[in-house]
């Protein structure tokens, strides 16, 4: 292998950007599949900050509906910095960064399919989490439900890409584990902010976001990070 | 000689500092509804302005380093420092934005601070390039400088969020004095005269401090390099 990677990408020769995603995909939902490492950890760990906040505060039912959407957001945060540690570290072992610097489609499609399995991961998380938290709160939303289904998996993309992509570029530095929430609460603080707006307005039904503008804005936040996280990757991949 | 001439330099920053203080402090007339409390807009606005200006110089710097740094290191190298000293610079300007609002706020609207659009993404534009500086301590090696620049490309997104955020919402902060509208812009003559001494006051001694820590962190660069010349001649 001596042409470098994104020299290869060009060549007609190479796979298809979407076989190579799918391909890496395949094998990270393999090895998670495997260990269920994250999965496992991150549901405990959601579902402990779950019941330290529900115990912290004693909520009512109007006050839970106001602080639920908070707590279920900075309950995932938290769960999937743990797991987005992760992401890379696992490899490090046996130099398997280094192989994957070497196969042919750059950066973008292995960092690509990352997300999409971390994505995976948290949502089944947020699946098996929301039941649990709507009866621990008590919860009965007075909005328009079905829109969580559209407000969660957006928010949750925001962070998991911009995860992901942290994740990658604290991967050298000394005592990662404490670099990556440090770099990323501060880029996700926008996302964060709008995803608990808007997860609060359904909840309470107030009808404060007619316009949908925090649902828009996150989606627009979606797509400026999910570009320049893609088009960054190969530098941040090979960067030495 | 060169000396003389930074000599000169520094006096000459001083001395426009002074003026902007006392064109501020004394020549601009009080106004009318808030006091003497308003004074501060002539500190509060031209380091907002100016913060802008040294993340865009660390933003085209950090743009560079992503150009040169596989081909050309030695001028990345170069590119690197003006990054990080846009950096430190912006953050400065930033954090005196960020003192002078609420002490600016607590009389006027009777809090320190309110978490609309303006002030949030004010406080996420400085925890941004807060963690730029934090990653350059941390990561270490020849790759840093890369990585430091794909972060400070996250952080010049926030800036026209951040000079939008009072143009698009209706927020708590006052709406824009300049490029706001019809209504926009300084009537005073004294007051704009302040005004415009104090940003070029500011903007002088930014600049003044810029150039002095580019050139200690080349100084630091040079150092370093035939630090590892050294260890690897000695092999």
């Amino acid at each position: 292998m001596t042409t470098e990677p994104s020299n290869m990408a060009s060549q007609s020769s190479a796979p298809a950007w979407t076989s190579l995603v799918l391909t890496h995909l395949r094998k990270d939902l393999r090895i998670e599949w495997r260990s269920r490492d994250a999965i496992n950890a991150m549901l405990f760990f959601a579902l402990l900050v779950v019941v330290l906040f529900s115990l912290a505060f004693d909520p009512s039912a109007d006050t839970s509906r106001e602080i639920a959407s908070g707590v279920l957001c900075v309950a995932t945060l938290f769960a999937s910095v743990s797991a987005l540690n992760q992401a890379w570290a696992r490899e490090l072992r046996h130099q398997v960064l280094d192989a994957l610097r070497m196969t042919p489609g750059g950066g973008a499609a292995m960092f690509f399919a990352k997300v999409l399995a971390n994505f995976f991961y948290v949502t089944i998380v947020q699946a098996v989490l929301g039941p649990v938290f709507f009866i621990f709160y008590n919860l009965r939303p007075l909005g328009d439900a079905s829109l969580l289904l559209l407000v969660v998996p957006l928010g949750t993309w925001a962070l998991v890409v911009n995860g992901t992509f942290f994740a990658a570029l604290s991967i050298r530095s000394r005592n990662r584990e404490l670099l990556l929430p440090l770099i990323l609460f501060p880029i996700f603080l926008p996302a964060l902010l709008a995803m608990v707006l808007s997860v609060k307005t359904i909840l309470t039904g107030d009808g404060s976001d007619p316009s949908f503008l925090w649902i828009k804005m996150l989606g627009g936040y979606d797509i400026i990070f999910t570009t320049i996280c893609l088009l960054l990757f190969d530098v941040v991949l090979q960067a030495e | 000689m060169k000396k003389f001439a930074i000599f000169l330099s520094v006096a000459g920053v001083m001395a426009l500092m002074a003026w902007g203080f006392y064109q501020a402090m004394y020549v601009a007339p009080t106004e009318s509804t808030m006091g003497d409390i308003q004074r501060i807009f002539y500190y509060h606005v031209p380091n907002a302005i100016l913060c802008y200006l040294f993340f865009t110089i660390n933003f085209v710097a950090s743009f560079f380093v992503l150009i040169w740094h596989r081909n050309r290191p030695t001028m990345a190298l170069k590119a690197d420092a003006w990054a990080l000293s846009g950096a430190e610079v912006g953050v400065v300007f930033c954090s005196v934005v960020l003192v002078t609002g609420p002490i600016w706020g607590r009389p006027v609207w009777g809090i320190w601070w309110t978490w609309d659009a303006r002030l949030t993404s004010t406080l996420v534009l400085w925890l941004i390039y807060v963690s730029y500086l934090l990653i350059r301590r941390f990561a270490a090696g020849g790759g840093m400088q890369a990585i430091a620049a794909v972060l400070a490309v996250f952080g010049a997104v926030d800036m026209p969020i951040n000079y939008l955020a009072n143009r698009i919402w209706r927020t708590q902060h006052p709406s824009p004095v300049f490029f706001g509208g019809e209504d926009s812009g300084i009537k005073d003559p004294h007051m704009l005269a302040a005004f415009g001494w104090n940003v070029l006051a500011w903007a002088a001694w930014g600049i003044a401090v810029l150039c002095f820590r580019v050139y200690v962190q080349r100084r630091q660069q040079i150092l370093d390099q035939s630090e590892a010349e050294a260890a690897l001649n000695n092999f």
